[in-house]
């Protein structure tokens, strides 16, 4: 028996609607099997904690007296530089951005201890933050410069605005190389010495979700702590990657860009990030509610990680240089148990994503929903789906005479 | 038979001591060689792990004191700050002693001390600076 958004909504209302996890799901789908459970069961909690790039806050920090046109000069926040090409006062700071004195990978591999990713992690813990900034000067914005601290309570409007977040699914990192190598999926032994994932499988919103039935523009979500929406797919959104028979894609497939108010979000769940030898990002945690308007939507929330594949490449050759190829698929629920088989060679495996964390988000948002906090909301239109074509291209290079 | 990891700290004066020579030969003491180190400022950093009977182990650390070397048990030089510990594991591969573990039912990390050699290797891989080693 289908239901609608609308009456999910009433139940939730009422304090009367049925809410399990994404790995809740998997035992009671096991117990009462598809039919039963889609009876019974109106949302479906599913989560991610890990790092994202992709990231970023935008800022009003209110007009100085007298004015100055950050617009087209330059700023920072606690040394950091943040984008100003809006108008007076708004400035755009990106989880990856670095003092521009940070050495960097001069002596490699760098430390890279502070950056946007940090900033923002002691934005949301409500420490202040040094904004230096100088300007042209115009005839009504005649300041040039400014120094002052600032504090999240204190700015107009602060917002989580993330371009591509919450990958459906990713690739595996190994070295095939006879050196150690400093990537964005950790540090990588040779040899095989480790291998590096970054999901969280069967709680990982996507993967709940595989062909985008009930996700879309307008999509209200757990966000860093607070309440955010999906406001488009993600860059890089690539929903014709390979699947499986169940729908599940083999490699990183879909994305989603999304938006909250950041001076809802908490430290716990935005976190400053470093990657030795790479650079600095932003850890974000995700909370998606499934509505299960079908059995077909909820057979999709019954993923479980050993029908999960991810792709392992190798980071050393194959990675930087664009070349295809997977050196195997292996499952999600032998990631998770530690160890795989890779060439013959045993290999401890490592996370990015924090299932701890994960598992923690979707029992709030669950918690959130059954106080009747936090209703659904219909999306305006859905992420793109396999009919769409939308591939995910390589740049085409033309070389500049 | 008693154990113990400790950190020994030396002043320059007696970094060219052949304190370990002594601890064996004069003490009856084992004396294994975990990690050493000795800083741009001369001053000399040894990791061991020490053995023996209670009263010879007594006077081993009395002669270091004696001489000068500060004498710490291991684990007051790692700390895991567990409230910045995202508990993704990303540390676990690198860790040569199984020092961190997975639960793997809750998907959670702890740190065993007495496993901890102090390699340093989970320092750089921790995204989240939650390890932090006073060495």
């Amino acid at each position: 028996m289908a239901k609608t958004l609308a009456e999910i909504n009433e139940k939730i209302k009422k304090g009367e609607a049925v809410v399990v996890t994404a790995e809740e799901i998997i035992d009671l789908v096991d117990e009462k099997g598809i039919k039963k459970a889609a009876q019974e069961v109106d949302v479906v909690t599913s989560a991610t904690f890990g790092p994202m790039c992709s990231s970023g806050i935008y800022l009003n920090i209110g007009h100085s007296k007298p004015k100055i046109k950050l617009g087209g000069g330059k700023a920072y926040l606690n040394e950091v530089p943040v984008y100003t090409g809006f108008a007076a006062v708004d400035i755009y700071l990106g989880a990856t951005a670095l003092p521009d004195d940070d050495p960097r990978n001069r002596v490699h591999p760098g430390e890279f201890r502070y950056g946007g990713g940090h900033v923002i992690e002691d934005l949301v813990a409500g420490k202040d933050a040094k904004l230096v900034a100088t300007a042209h000067g115009t005839d009504c914005y005649p300041r040039r410069s400014l120094e002052t601290w600032i504090n999240l309570k204190d700015v107009n409007e602060a917002v989580l605005f993330n371009p591509r977040n919450a990958y459906q699914n990713y690739n595996v990192a190994v070295n095939l190389s006879h050196k150690v190598i400093y990537t964005y999926m950790g540090i990588l032994q040779p040899n095989l010495g480790n291998a590096n994932y970054c999901s969280a499988g069967q709680l990982s919103p996507l993967l709940n979700d595989p062909y985008y039935k009930t996700i879309g523009v307008g999509t209200r979500i757990f966000l860093g702590g607070g309440v955010g929406y999906v406001v488009w797919q993600g860059t890089q959104h690539n929903p014709t990657a390979p699947r499986t028979e169940k729908g599940v894609p083999r490699s990183s497939a879909g994305t989603m860009a999304v938006l909250g108010d950041l001076k809802q979000m908490s430290p716990e769940w935005l976190k400053g990030t470093t990657m030795t030898g790479y650079g600095v990002t932003l850890s974000v945690g995700i909370g998606v509610p499934i509505p299960i308007l079908n059995e077909e939507i909820l057979s999709y929330t019954a993923v479980k990680d050993e029908d999960i594949f991810a792709q392992t490449v190798d980071y050393s050759e194959a990675y930087p240089q664009r070349k295809s190829g997977s050196l195997g698929e292996v499952s999600y629920a032998q990631l998770k148990r530690g160890k795989i088989t890779l060439q013959g060679k045993e290999v401890p495996t490592g996370s990015l994503s924090s299932y701890a964390k994960a598992r923690k988000i979707a029992s709030l948002l669950k918690d959130w929903i059954k106080k009747g906090e936090f209703l659904l909301a219909e999306p305006v239109e859905l992420l793109p789906s396999v009919e769409s074509g939308i591939t995910f291209k390589p740049l085409k290079e033309r070389p500049i005479r | 038979m008693l154990k113990k990891r400790l950190v020994l700290t030396f002043p320059q004066a007696v970094v060219e001591e052949p304190i370990t020579y002594r601890l064996i030969k004069d003490y009856d003491l084992v004396v294994n060689i975990l990690r050493a180190r000795i800083s741009r400022e001369e001053e000399g950093r040894l990791i061991i792990e020490i053995s023996g009977e209670k009263e010879a182990l007594d006077k081993g650390l009395n002669y270091l004191k004696k001489i000068g070397v500060a004498v710490q048990p291991l684990a007051k030089d790692v700390r895991w700050l567990e409230d910045r510990c995202t508990h993704c594991t990303v540390c676990v591969p690198l860790c040569p002693t199984e020092a961190i573990v997975v639960d793997r039912e809750r998907m959670e990390i702890s740190f065993d001390k007495d496993r901890c050699i102090v390699c340093g290797a989970c320092i750089p891989a921790c995204p989240y600076k939650a390890v932090e080693i006073l060495f």
